[in-house]
């Protein structure tokens, strides 16, 4: 019984595979994070010519676009970048000032900002530059909840992104994850600058580079995770944040079934 | 053809009612108020025959004809029905300019022979416009000012080159269009016909009525000229497609702008030109005309790319093309070009990149708007609003790409937020001491406890802009409980520029201006 209930299961998962790995193309080409434990469970790093999806609360817009800024700078690397964004959204979390990007250690002159009228555009937009294989990313901010945004465009922007090469990476502050054909999916919150020993002033005390708390919820080949993650803006990648004596932060009481709190394989510093 | 230019002008008058020549029609004016009293503007011809004339005041009239139809002048839609037969003219001639409230000048030259001759195409425009229930006079002449003048007086005659003097020499003063002061001076001094004007000595008429009735005088008789002043700058190629039958469907418009595209790319190869801005103008047969207009940010050379840019920018127009009963000429103009500079392709990379990524560009412009698609340009000032302009990605691409942004100091964490409002938002603050950093604050409606902060960064305003009072901004970095980091500043310097009142304590602004990553 139990043999036969597995070797059905075992077909299946191999039918999946076949349909999901398309003939020719093997194992995507990843492009690591810095962060070793994320890059460890997602066999490497971020996949290129995909789909990841990157959520956060509305408050916490700033901390994501962050996150998205740094992912788009490892996939990227130098060639150019396209950021979509509704305009809705500058008047919610403020528009991307190109000051506080090269203050992240990131080329302002690769960046080409699209002001969508509406989610329709937008993602029409992304899914013509997603075709166009001389950028290097396609980051598309979608603020809310977006019907237009189904499995039917995801699917459709994930094909192109393969076709292409090119990655796209979805930023939807105050959204609930939908199901879609996204390769990651992340989580992300503020997490608190370390302290800093020196200065005993409580107020007074410095930060340093932005710290943030990315959970992986979604892995299409891997496990899922959450690490403490921070930004390093001189060599542009992420690190382990160093000496944070804060607890992974705590599950949040009202979050929905799709997304849970902690992934299955908890794996924080 | 002496000069080389043919004008033609045509004086239209909307008419209130129905043909006029009918004689059942009621007599009926339209009115409008000039000198405080409403007179006469426009009249058809059963009331001119009752002999009301323009100018005639309104009780007048009445006292003529009790039964009279009076109607209100409405200039606003005048003009616009006068744009749009100019529109609808641009299928003879691209260069169409207005004269006046009622007339056009339309400068055929070169043109007559694609419409079958001079008195072909002035039969074919009366006709179409008469259709459509216009009265319309017309001819044609040498120069624009002696077309006018057989317009108003003997309408349909075409003079032939160098019969201008001779056309004009018996029509009244009054068909020249001087100004009124001028035709009454005239008519008084005994001088009734442009015939009788002509013969007097011209330093005589321009010591009485000015050099500038000279002028007029010299180009109703063809003996100088002026060009019109077109209303549309002159596109530096056109192609255009007629239909015997008008054309309905979708699939005919893009297979012709498809075959349009390709002529027009054609003619401009000879010439190593590349388009900057295209037009495509869809004439309908009723008479509208509806222009759509695409601007590449480099000179576009394949017939494809603009095929694509076309399509792109029709599917994205918010009320969609309207073919009605069908489109009788579609034309496509390359309104701007330049000379196109060849690269040779290297085995370089990233020149081949650029150029797909500026195609990319276009397609998005022409479906959003170019001042939709931006590129960014470091500014030379302290204030964080003004210190980056975003420009438009069509014309400034290639200069961005090249632009030289502040170096960030190394191991410093960022000191300017990824996020920037663009208005400042003013949250309630409180403060330990007047002028340290925020202890608490509430930002839209939630209150934030401040645990880390760092600052003040004084940025002084521009006194050389006079912009009213602008006050010192004294900039905080602070982190609250969640970790969350903002970027507040308090507006103006306690104590200094902020002065305390005598009954009452003045408390500082405070306002957020970014968000940190």
């Amino acid at each position: 019984m139990t043999g036969a209930r597995m070797s059905t299961l075992a077909t299946l998962r191999g039918s999946i595979a076949r349909i999901e790995a398309d003939a020719g193309i093997g194992a995507p080409d990843r492009v690591t994070l810095g962060h070793g434990l994320a890059d460890a469970t997602l066999h490497g790093g971020l996949a290129l010519g995909a789909m990841h999806e990157v959520f956060a609360e509305g408050r916490q817009s700033a901390t994501a676009t962050g996150f998205v800024a740094g992912l788009a700078r490892r996939v990227a690397a130098r060639r150019p970048l396209l950021w979509v964004r509704q305009d809705f959204a500058a008047i919610e979390s403020g528009a991307l000032s190109m000051s506080g990007w090269s203050e992240l250690g990131l080329d302002p002159r690769q960046v080409v900002s699209v002001h969508a009228p509406d989610v329709d555009a937008a993602l029409r937009i992304a899914a013509d530059a997603l075709a166009c294989d001389a950028l290097g990313a396609v980051v598309m901010e979608i603020w809310g909840e977006a019907r237009q945004f189904d499995l039917v465009a995801s699917r459709k922007l994930t094909l192109t992104a393969r076709a292409s090469g090119v990655t796209a990476l979805l930023l939807r502050p105050a959204a609930v994850p939908q199901p879609s054909t996204a390769e990651t999916r992340w989580i992300v919150r503020a997490a608190h600058s370390p302290p800093d020993t020196a200065l005993s002033n409580k107020v007074w005390q410095t930060w340093g580079a932005p710290v943030l708390d990315a959970q992986l919820v979604r892995n299409r080949h891997g496990p899922t995770g959450q690490w403490i993650m921070e930004w390093n803006c001189d060599e542009c990648l992420f690190r382990e944040a160093t000496a944070h004596p804060q607890p992974v932060a705590a599950a949040t009481a009202d979050r929905s079934h799709q997304a849970p709190a902690v992934g299955w394989q908890r794996r924080a510093s | 053809m002496a000069s080389g230019s043919r004008e033609e002008n045509a004086s239209k008058q909307k008419e209130s009612d129905q043909a006029a020549n009918d004689s059942g029609v009621a007599p009926c004016i339209v009115v409008a108020k000039q000198n405080n009293a409403l007179q006469i503007s426009a009249l058809n011809d059963a009331a001119a025959r009752l002999g009301l004339e323009a100018g005639l005041p309104l009780a007048n009239a009445r006292a003529i004809c009790p039964d009279i139809e009076v109607f209100d002048a409405d200039e606003a839609a005048d003009t616009q029905v006068l744009n749009h037969i100019a529109d609808w003219c641009d299928r003879f001639t691209p260069l169409v300019a207005l004269d006046g409230p009622q007339g056009l000048f339309l400068d055929i030259t070169g043109c007559a022979h694609l419409f079958g001759g001079e008195a072909l195409m002035l039969a074919t425009l009366c006709g179409a416009l008469q259709r459509r229930g216009f009265v319309v006079a017309a001819a044609i002449a040498g120069t624009p000012v002696c077309a006018r003048a057989l317009t108003r007086c003997s309408p349909g005659r075409i003079v032939a080159a160098g019969g201008e003097a001779e056309a004009v020499t018996p029509l009244p003063v009054f068909a020249l269009g001087a100004a009124d002061a001028i035709t009454r001076g005239l008519r008084r001094a005994g001088l009734k016909t442009i015939g009788d004007v002509a013969s007097r000595s011209r330093p005589e008429i321009a010591a009485r009525f000015g050099a500038e009735f000279t002028n007029l005088l010299e180009q109703a008789l063809g003996v100088e000229d002026a060009p019109i002043s077109p209303r549309k700058p002159l596109p530096d190629y056109i192609v255009e497609k007629r239909f015997a039958e008008p054309v309905t469907t979708d699939t005919v418009i893009s297979t012709v702008l498809a075959g349009l595209a390709r002529t027009l790319v054609t003619a401009m190869e000879r010439q190593g030109k590349g388009a900057r801005q295209l037009h495509a103008s869809f004439f309908r047969t009723d008479g509208a005309v509806r222009t759509i207009a695409v601007e590449t940010g480099q000179p576009v050379t394949r017939a494809a790319v603009i095929d694509r840019l076309l399509r792109e920018r029709l599917d994205a127009i918010a009320d969609p093309l309207d073919p009605g009963f069908g489109f009788d000429l579609i034309r496509l103009a390359a309104s701007r070009s330049e000379i196109v500079v060849q690269q040779q392709r290297d085995l370089d990379a990233s020149v081949h990149d650029n150029d797909e990524v500026a195609a990319l560009i276009d397609r998005i412009a022409a479906r959003i708007g170019g001042n939709r698609v931006l590129v960014h340009l470091p500014q030379d000032t302290h204030l964080p609003e003004r210190a980056v302009l975003a420009v438009p990605a069509l014309h400034h691409f290639v200069l961005s790409a090249h632009a030289d942004w502040p170096r960030r100091t190394e191991g410093e964490p960022p000191l300017r937020p990824l996020k920037l409002f663009e208005r400042p938002e003013q949250i309630q603050v409180i403060a330990q001491v007047p002028d340290g950093p925020p202890a608490r604050f509430v930002w839209r409606r939630a209150a934030h406890a401040v645990v880390r902060a760092e600052g003040p960064e004084r940025i002084a305003m521009e006194w050389w802009r006079a912009q009213g009072e602008m006050l010192t901004r004294d900039y905080f970095r602070v982190e609250d409980e969640a970790g969350l980091r903002f970027w507040v500043y308090r507006d103006g310097l306690y104590d200094r520029e902020i002065v305390q009142e005598e009954d009452r304590i003045v408390q500082p602004n405070w306002f957020m201006h970014g968000l940190f990553a």
